[in-house]
């Protein structure tokens, strides 16, 4: 994957130039809709102060600040076609996501990047193409599906699984459906716990690999959810015979600089900030199964 | 409709047992069809049957004061219940059609009787149920650590 760090060189050259040659600053953004998803999860959509649109490549990040708390890495949840609209989805975690996700309509935030690596769903064309997500996981993986589906044409078979915690917790409902229905991808959700009136399927996502219809000789595979997920969900692709360069994760680890400077985010040789989020299961598989990182 | 004969040996559970052997668990077997809300077992019941789901869906459930609470979702080429391998030969769970069900149901009875006369058959279908109740007990495992609710690290 290539790596795509670096600040925004979208636009016009006279706009922003100062912002755009130091990665470190950020550029103000405003928040013009929140929308709460889930039980704690919202979604926030925001306009550069300055006009300018934030290009990016589905599965990169940007380093999200609530002024006077704090900043998180968060990924881009939009669409990649429409860089004057960014939009994050965010889980309430801790105080700097609390102070970011429940940000009103005309809050400033502060916006750095984007930043790290992408799906490069593109590779997909002419097969099939597997998309595992895990909870918050299907968020970094939405504009990738959305990046497929305006040439859909180009892939072969497109499965998602998704599996969630339980049915109130899965997200982009209706972008499930319309996927589902206007794009002939094949979605199977599962939750861990069926309460209520689910009808659906209860148990792990990485069940739901092994009798997915795809032709794993010809497929690229993109996973995103909590690591432990992750790994289960890869050594599922795996045995059913995709490629391990051809199957790809994204990585989180803390992170500050975003750049590839202050080493918070170092997996082994690997600065996820730079080398990731999204990396390829060969050069992970050897990392992600030694316990002291 | 396949007949029981020639489903059997395309299914996965079935897969690489040799034609007599299918022919003799298929004489335990019959189809039987469930409607949506139909109950397949009951919690506590005796584990006299064994199935395989051909079309349809099947929730495992336990019933709790706030109401059922699903544990697993059957679905087509799956199987359902192994109880009725391993004495007390009683169902932990109410299994329940959420939608119209069709099903292969071996007698249980009629099974342990076949692996008790032909060890090989009963080692067989041992080791694949056994492969099943591994699947299920890593998955059970996993979704305890409630990945997607907190902290993974
Ligand atoms: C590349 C990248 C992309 C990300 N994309 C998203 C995204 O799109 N949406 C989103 O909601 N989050 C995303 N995250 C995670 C997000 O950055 C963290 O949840 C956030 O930094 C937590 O900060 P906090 O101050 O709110 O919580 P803290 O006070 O730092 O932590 C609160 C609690 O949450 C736990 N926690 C911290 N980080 C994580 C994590 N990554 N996963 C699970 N638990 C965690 C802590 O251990 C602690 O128990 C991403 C992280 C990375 C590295
Ligand atoms: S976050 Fe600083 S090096 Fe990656």
């Amino acid at each position: 994957m290539t790596s795509l760090a670096g600040p925004d060189t979208a636009g016009s050259p006279s706009t922003t130039r100062a912002v755009r040659t130091d990665p470190m600053l950020p550029r103000e953004f405003v928040v013009t809709r929140t929308r709460q998803d889930t039980r704690d999860t919202y979604t926030l959509e925001l306009k550069a102060a300055d006009g300018a649109p934030l290009r990016f490549a589905a599965g990169q990040f940007t380093m999200l600040q609530a002024f006077g708390v704090g900043e998180a890495p968060i990924s881009i949840s939009g669409d990649p076609a429409c860089p004057d609209l960014l939009e994050h989805t965010i889980r309430n975690v801790g105080s700097v996501t609390s102070a970011l996700a429940t940000a009103p309509p005309g809050t400033v935030l502060g916006v750095r990047g984007p930043f790290g690596t992408g799906w490069e769903v593109q590779d997909g064309k002419g097969g099939d193409v597997v998309f595992v997500a895990g909870g918050i996981g299907l968020a970094p993986l939405r504009p990738a599906i959305l990046e497929l589906v305006a040439q859909r044409a180009e892939y072969g078979r497109v499965v998602l699984l998704y599996g969630a915690r339980t049915p109130e917790d899965i997200l982009f409902g209706d972008d499930l459906h319309d996927w589902a229905r206007k794009h002939g991808i094949v979605v199977e959700v599962t939750v861990d716990n069926g309460q209520h009136a689910w009808r659906g399927r209860v148990g792990l996502v990485t069940q739901l690999v092994s009798r997915a219809g795809f032709d794993p000789s010809n497929t690229l595979a993109m996973v995103c959810g909590p690591e432990v997920m992750m790994r289960f969900a890869a050594t599922a692709l795996a045995d059913r015979g995709v490629r391990p360069e051809r199957l790809r994760l994204s990585m989180e680890r803390n992170m500050k600089c975003g750049v590839g400077l202050c080493g918070h985010c170092q997996l082994r040789e690997l600065f996820l900030c730079v080398d990731g989020p999204v990396l390829s299961y060969d050069r992970l598989a050897p990392l992600m199964a030694r316990t002291e990182l | 409709m396949q007949t029981i004969e020639q489903y059997l040996p395309q299914h996965p559970f079935f897969g690489g047992l040799d034609a007599s052997t299918i022919e003799l668990l298929a004489g335990c077997a019959v189809n039987v069809h469930f409607h949506p809300q139909d109950y397949l077992f009951h919690e506590s019941g005796p584990a006299d049957t064994f199935y395989v789901v051909r079309r349809g869906r099947v929730s495992l459930e336990v019933s709790s004061p706030a109401g059922p609470r699903v544990v697993d979702v059957a679905q087509e080429d799956d199987v359902v219940g192994w109880s009725w391998l391993v004495p007390p030969y009683r169902w932990m769970f109410d299994a329940k059609a959420t939608s119209e069900v069709s099903a292969v149901a071996f007698d249980a009875t009629c099974l342990r009787a076949k692996s008790e006369a032909d060890p090989a058959v009963g080692y067989a279908l041992l080791q694949r149920v056994a492969q099943v109740m591994l699947h299920r007990l890593q998955s059970a495992r996993i979704r305890l650590m409630d990945v997607y609710g907190g902290n993974d690290d």
